[in-house]
């Protein structure tokens, strides 16, 4: 028989260990599925984690590639790990992200092609803050209403995708070639261009965002009184409000703040690697930033290092598409393993699992 | 007149250092609605569980029907027809009504059988359930529901019922009597465990009440008053301690004629409150738990806002006001709840020291805590009121009730306040630390800060106060002088007779 108990207090090896392990189930059970479409597991696996950094062949084009997918995977998950603490779900950072980008890409296309120092910092202020503005929705209907946050924030992402496409096909498509769906390219544009800061490296305004915010968010969960009352309302609600925390503003702030780093995300990728508001410009960020966050145990440090891997996985999955014809449903199938081969290790964290011989009554 | 359906005889039990039950014996009649009556730690579970089959007695036995009953685990006492519903709830939230009601059967009919028999059976006894129904979509009052059609399916001929409206609406309530009345008129015998005593009255045939383990009465419950029902609970053994009476100082605190609805739907509303704290006053307020207590805390703590101009400090309006707010001007409170609500278990001492006292003590400044100052503060709490932990940075919930009860007082006080709110400072802590809870409490007041204790405990009450008040549903009594009151003066408030004049002022 096996029997669960729960542990006095959270095993803090497992709670390192967790992740590493995760990892390397989703590789073993990721090789097997690639065995299952008849690729060569081991080339497929090394295709993804490896050859990206290291294969002399594709590791110029994949390493500044790494940053770049990185970069957005990062700055979302940090805002939404804030909230994650407090138990604040914001599931819909896909289409903050998507907003975000509409908010800074429009700014830009109004300023069109007027030069001006000012225009890329005030399409940062729009990206942030259209991002900001979609997760108000979902904050203020909670606050007011009392709905749910998950729900709410989760469907306002496919109307997000509905705006993106209408803004793609109409208001902003490129008026030049009125034959193809799209904006005009921003990357041509050089007051709007989020352009890459050192050549061959991928690292743009995007990337300083990611690390700021990081820093940031440091900061405040450790040192800081909203950090502090932000985890505190996470794990005991009711002595958060003995310490005088009002929940709905830890609401507010805790998506406002989600949703205006998503925004940023957005804004950065469409004015830089993604170059245009296209149909298909949402490439799921929003919804790998939440393994990220987990993977990363809600901090902001192993944030970095999950977003790097995941940012990886993105790079490696195109490449194995490239080289193998995987499917591309197969790294999601991928990074979804991840997440529940982390969630299902997790709860050894709070349980020991005891063996015990078969007896009953 | 009713047949004896159980009868008890000399049931005792003992745990190590505790005397549950001594010596009890009583009957209950076929058809009988029987309420078992007692404060905390009367022995009322005790009994319960050795008739329920979950406990067995040390010495004594029961007979059901004439009958010897000595059930070794709830499965037998269910085959006797003895069926009980608990105060907390064994239910599946992910299954429906009849997947429920189904596991807990020896021998469950088929699925479909069953939903039909529950349909027939809840509206028959006025419960309407609908079997197919998710049990995690269902209220408090309606799983309730679920556990009585568990029982009555076996056709009990005694159900036992642990405190069944402490998690019901009054509406609720009104639908649950008129089931067990229905239930009574059919012949079922009913164990009714309560505190509250007005339900008591308008439901029970016959009284039993416990107090220390032992029976000290049986009595028509519709024959005494609810002032006499709660003199019985309480105890003449009560005897007040002498105390000079100090010299007290202007009104700190005035709440005047408040009525707030409680933010829990089982709470109890607080009606028409009104009293005054002086500096260097103790204010006790006693009252059987679940009558306001919690929600009266809130209220002075800033956790539940009130109108601004009915709760006053030194006559300026605090009512609107949060718990930092009040801090700031001196008005500082400890819950009841330890774990959860006046500290976060899974924090630290240092962490849960900076809680409350960020702000007064100025631990953070700007928004940026200082941890060092912080970690102080927690090892001075930990020094000056004794808490035995190996350091300030071990998580809350390792430490003992009264190790972490010290400390979350200690918290308050160090704060220095001009007022002090507490709820239960000394439930479940020994008798040295509840000693040194006490007496800070007292120096506090010596220091001129007005103290306010809630508290269910009578004894602690009249050696600590100055003045003495009673919460009973959600109402508070006047305030009267703690010097001179007689056990029958206070049964009187906790009964809830307002508005009677005590003509003896102060007899003897």
């Amino acid at each position: 028989m096996i029997r669960l108990e729960k542990r006095k207090e959270p095993s803090k090896l497992w709670r390192i260990a967790n992740p590493f392990l995760a990892v390397a189930l989703t590789m073993l059970a990721g090789g097997i599925m690639f065995a299952m479409l008849g690729k060569d597991p081991f080339v497929a696996i090394r295709l993804i984690f490896f050859d990206p950094i290291f294969s002399e062949t594709f590791a110029s084009y994949s390493r500044p590639q790494l940053l770049i997918k990185s970069a957005p995977l990062i700055l979302i998950a940090v805002g939404l790990a804030i909230g994650f603490k407090a138990n604040v779900w914001n599931i819909g950072a896909e289409g903050q992200y998507i907003m975000g980008a509409l908010f800074g890409a429009g700014v830009a296309l109004a300023f069109f092609p007027a030069p001006g120092w000012y225009i890329f910092p005030l399409m940062v202020l729009a990206g942030a803050f259209g991002g900001f503005l979609w997760a108000m929705i979902p904050a203020i209907l909670k606050t007011r209403f009392n709905t749910n946050e998950i729900l709410v924030s989760l469907l306002l992402v496919y109307v997000a995708e509905r705006i993106l496409a209408a803004m793609a096909l109409g208001l902003m498509r490129n008026p030049d070639q009125p034959g193809f769906p799209g904006s005009r390219d921003l990357r041509r544009y050089e007051a709007a261009y989020n352009s890459e800061l050192i050549a061959n490296t991928g690292m743009h305004w995007g990337v300083v965002a990611a690390i700021i915010a990081v820093i940031f968010a440091y900061v405040m969960m450790t040192r800081h009184m909203l950090g502090f009352h932000i985890q505190l309302a996470g794990q005991a609600p009711r002595a958060a409000r003995f310490g005088g925390v009002s929940p709905a503003r830890l609401v507010i702030i805790c998506l406002g703040i989600s949703g205006a780093l998503a925004g940023l995300a957005g804004m950065f990728e469409v004015s830089g690697p993604g170059g245009q508001v296209r149909i298909e410009f949402a490439s799921g960020y929003g919804f790998t930033a939440i393994i990220v966050a987990f993977l990363g145990r809600l901090h902001p440090i192993g944030i970095v290092l999950a977003g790097l891997l995941l940012g990886l996985t993105y790079i490696g999955g195109e490449l194995s598409q490239m080289m193998l014809q995987l499917p591309g449903a197969a790294i999601q199938v991928f990074q979804g393993m991840l997440l529940f081969f982390l969630l299902a290790l997790d709860f050894q964290t709070n349980y020991r699992i005891r063996l015990t011989q078969g007896a009953h009554a | 007149m009713h047949a004896t359906l159980l009868q008890l005889d000399g049931l005792s039990k003992s745990y190590p250092g505790v005397r549950a039950n001594d010596d009890v014996s009583f009957a209950i009649g076929e058809g009988q609605i029987h309420a078992l009556l007692g404060e905390n730690g009367a022995g009322k579970s005790t009994l319960v569980k050795m008739i329920y089959g979950l406990v067995r007695p040390d010495a004594g036995q029961m007979t059901l029907r004439g009958a010897p009953f000595a059930p070794a685990q709830p499965s037998e006492a269910r085959q006797s027809g003895v069926a009980m519903v608990f105060q907390h709830f064994s239910l599946f939230d992910a299954l429906d009504v009849a997947e429920n009601v189904a596991l807990g059967m020896e021998n469950p009919p088929p699925l479909r059988d069953l939903a039909a028999r529950i349909r027939t059976v809840s509206e028959e006894y006025g419960l309407p359930l609908d079997p197919s129904r998710l049990v995690g979509e269902l209220s408090a009052g309606e799983r309730q529901r679920v556990e009585i059609v568990r029982c009555l399916l076996q056709d009990p001929k005694l159900l036992i019922m642990d405190e069944p409206t402490s998690v019901l609406t009054p509406q609720e309530v009104d639908i649950l009597f008129r089931t067990l009345r229905k239930l009574s008129s059919e012949g079922t015998a009913i164990l009714y465990i309560s505190h509250k005593l007005e339900e008591i009255r308008a439901l029970c045939d016959e009284a039993t009440i416990l107090r220390g383990g032992r029976k000290i009465a049986t009595c028509d419950p519709r024959e005494k008053s609810a002032r006499e029902l709660a003199e019985l609970m309480v105890g003449q053994l009560l005897n007040p301690p002498e105390r000079p009476a100090r010299a007290m100082g202007d009104v700190l605190l005035e709440v005047e004629a408040l009525s707030l609805k409680s933010n829990n739907p089982f709470g109890t509303s607080l009606k028409d409150i009104s009293f005054q704290l002086r500096a260097g006053e103790v204010l006790g307020i006693a009252g059987v738990a679940g009558n306001g207590q919690d929600e009266l805390l809130l209220m002075l703590s800033g956790e539940l806002r009130a109108p601004s101009h009915q709760v006053r400090l030194r006559g300026q309006p605090v009512g609107h006001l949060g718990p930092n707010g009040r801090r700031g001007l001196g008005v500082v409170a400890a819950p009841e709840e330890r774990l959860g609500h006046a500290a976060a278990p899974d924090m630290s001492l240092t962490e849960n020291a900076l809680l409350s006292a960020s702000g007064r003590k100025r631990l953070e400044q700007g928004g940026f805590i200082d941890w060092g100052k912080t970690e102080t503060f927690a090892r001075e709490i930990i020094t000056r009121f004794d808490v035995r932990t190996p350091g300030p940075h071990v998580l809350a919930r390792a430490l003992s009730g009264g190790n972490l009860q010290k400390f979350v007082i200690g918290r308050e006080i160090e704060l220095d306040p001009d007022v002090i709110i507490v709820n239960q400072p000394t439930w479940g802590v020994d008798a040295s630390a509840a000693a040194t809870i006490r007496q800070a409490l007292l120096d506090l007041a010596g220091k001129g800060a007005g103290v306010l204790v809630i508290s269910q405990d009578l004894d602690e009450l009249l050696e600590v106060a100055d003045s003495f008040a009673a919460l009973n549903e959600g109402r508070l009594s006047k305030a009267r002088p703690a010097k001179g009151l007689t056990v029958e003066e206070i049964g009187l408030m906790m009964g809830g007779a307002h508005d009677m004049h005590v003509a003896h002022e102060v007899t003897s």
